[in-house]
């Protein structure tokens, strides 16, 4: 049987001293996971950038929901994307896209 | 749920960079800061602090950073300063050093080097001296976000062992900032998420956020206030005197 897998989905914000795009986001997060957590956690963590809207530095993240604990902190964690200081805001967690959009309150 | 972080290092010589950091702070939730301030600080600094943060909507509470070479400087320091500040915090870096302010009741704040691992000495001694003193063990961020490879590795295991000791014995945990850039505050929720490193469950990081700190402060206002004479023992009412 195959087993349902539960997903989180997390509203993120971006603040850095540079421009940076969809990439460099993805990979300061695959980063932070892997760091803390290796190479196992990052296998248990399903990350996935689901969007991304550069114009208000605002992505939405997807993960399983027993890594939230860990995706949670490893995001927390991030200092730098590329070679530049940034910090990266959890706005909110959801179990469903739909949710999320109707909780979330995008900042101007 | 109020969040304080007694442990923004904002640049004094820097006001713009300053506003910048209390307004962020106030914007992440924080209702309370405290800014470690020198011995020699003019009070017009002091006043100009409290009025930018009273003007965001946040309490500012000023800190003393000691980091004494002996036993006898840290008695010197506090007999000295401790009335001036509403918090004190001792950055122990010897062991007689180290006991000594965790059995000192004028010291709120306990911390150790991140960096020396060699140099940390909250062990089951030091937690049960500073339990019946009422100290309480500061962990600092900054370090936690800053930090890679081997040395946040050590710092992670340290931090584990260090909060284990602290619930242990009921020793308080302060979690704070310790930021000295905008780019590197969190919200109070972050900082939660973070403690999952060292294993601190999300609620007792949210206690080290917010009653902890503000019990410390609370309990110093208290202190340094014009009715208090000793510990369970303030004045009332004053008689009036008869002006024969």
């Amino acid at each position: 049987m195959i087993k349902y897998v539960r997903r989180r989905y997390l509203a993120l914000r971006v603040e850095c001293e540079g421009p940076f795009d969809r990439k460099t986001v993805s990979d300061a997060l695959w980063n932070a996971v892997l760091q803390l957590f290796g190479e196992v956690g990052c296998s248990q963590a399903g990350l996935y950038l689901v969007h991304f809207d550069e114009e208000k530095n605002y992505f939405v993240l997807r993960c399983s929901h027993r890594a939230l604990p860990m995706v949670k902190a490893a995001v927390a964690s991030i200092a730098r994307i590329g070679n530049q200081s940034a910090v990266v805001h959890v706005l909110r967690v959801s179990g469903s896209l739909k949710a999320l959009s109707k909780r979330v309150t995008l900042p101007t | 749920m109020k969040f304080s972080d007694l442990h923004l290092r904002v640049p004094l010589n820097d006001m713009d960079q300053t506003r910048r950091m209390i307004a962020r702070s106030s914007e992440l939730g924080y209702s309370q800061i405290g800014v470690p301030l020198s011995f020699g600080v003019k009070q017009d600094t002091i006043d100009q602090l409290r009025q930018t943060s009273e003007e965001f909507g946040v309490d500012f509470v000023t800190r003393l950073d000691l980091a004494p070479k002996s036993v006898n400087e840290l008695l010197g320091s506090l007999r000295r300063f401790r009335r001036k500040f509403e918090v004190v915090s001792v950055l122990c870096g010897s062991k007689p050093l180290a006991r000594q302010a965790a059995k000192d009741r004028r010291v709120d704040l306990l911390s150790f080097s991140a960096v020396e691992s060699r140099r940390c000495f909250f062990d089951w001694a030091e937690a049960e001296l500073a339990s019946k003193s009422s100290a309480a063990l500061e962990i600092g961020m900054t370090q936690v976000l800053s930090l890679e490879g081997f040395l946040r590795v050590s710092l992670l295991s340290r931090l584990r062992r260090e909060v284990t000791t602290a619930q242990r014995f009921g020793v308080p945990v302060v979690i704070s900032s310790g930021a000295t850039k905008v780019l590197l505050l969190r919200k109070p929720q972050d900082y939660a998420c973070l403690t999952f490193l060292f294993d601190m469950d999300v609620s007792s990081a949210l206690e080290a956020l917010s009653k902890n700190p503000f019990g410390i402060v609370e309990r110093n206002r208290v202190k340094q206030g014009s009715s208090y004479v000793a510990p369970g023992v303030r004045i009332v009412k004053e008689k009036a005197r008869d002006s024969r």
